[in-house]
């Protein structure tokens, strides 16, 4: 039997690697997807939470979630389109509009 | 059983994840995220969530993968000025901050350990889609419904940011 701990141990390692991919990228598009990759993360922390505890209220959690990632990922990249029209480029370093 | 497949799921997300952020061609980043996607939709299995790994296959590794790729598509991107041909210390320091949250996790965990239940018997029904639907159409209904207005507003918002507006002759 696996413990829930490996689980959430599981997720603390994808969601610090999605974290990372942040930090160092400059792709917006890879940025949007690390985001994805963290989002995912704290899904299977959810779903093991509940599968542990027999509760169903955190797979209820988990379908929100997709739903809002969905929402997240749409209007990301509607708006990554319309600064690469404005700007040709997804270097999110050459970017600089609202920076003072 | 279950342990082997954990074990073998885990090392697949694992790899996909790393192999996602270091990869140069943002295609093969897309693609790698699919397999990550789809090991932690092998997890769901594994615990008994079996509607919401459907779900994950058919929301995250369809329709939301092939948005990204169709953007990728559309924007026809070249390969990132690449990280690894100078190791900035910006890079550094990103993996030590990577380590720091990572410990601090694992330390939160690790001090609630001893407190975790065991699987639980009434989870062979629970992640069904008998048992989900009866929640969230009862308990969960109004949070579904708002639900449906926020993609609604999504989608509509999608559009108007992403249209392409004909310069008008009147405008400046």
């Amino acid at each position: 039997m696996v413990g829930i701990d490996w689980y959430l141990a599981l997720s603390a390692v994808i969601f610090t690697i999605g974290m990372i991919g942040i930090l160092i990228r400059r792709n917006a598009i890879v940025l949007f997807m690390c985001v994805e990759l963290m989002l995912n993360a704290v899904n299977l922390s959810l779903v093991a939470f509940s599968a542990y505890h027999g509760d169903v209220t955190g797979q209820i959690l988990v379908f929100f979630s997709l739903a809002v990632a969905a929402a997240e990922a749409v209007i990301g990249l509607a708006i990554i389109l319309a600064i690469f029209r404005n700007n040709l480029s997804v270097d999110i370093t050459k970017v600089n509009l609202l920076r003072w | 059983m279950e342990l082997y497949s954990f074990i073998f799921l885990a090392v697949l997300a694992i790899a996909s994840a790393v192999g996602m952020i270091l990869t140069r061609n943002t295609v093969n980043s897309a693609l790698l995220l699919v397999v990550n996607l789809l090991s932690v939709a092998g997890l769901y299995l594994v615990l008994q969530a079996q509607f919401l790994a459907l779900i994950q296959i058919l929301v995250y590794a369809g329709a939301i993968m092939v948005l990204f790729l169709f953007v990728i598509m559309l924007l026809n991107l070249d390969d990132e000025e690449s990280f690894f041909d100078k190791l900035r210390v910006k890079y550094i320091v990103a993996f030590l901050l990577g380590a720091v949250i990572f410990s601090q996790i694992i330390y939160s965990i690790g001090g609630v350990t001893d407190l975790l239940p065991a699987i639980s018997e009434e989870m062979q029904f629970a992640g069904t889609v008998e048992a989900l639907g009866d929640v969230l159409y009862t308990e969960f209904l109004f949070a579904f419904e708002m639900t449906a207005i926020l993609l609604t507003a999504a989608v509509v918002g999608a559009i108007m940011i992403a249209q392409y507006k004909k310069p008008n002759k009147g405008d400046s």
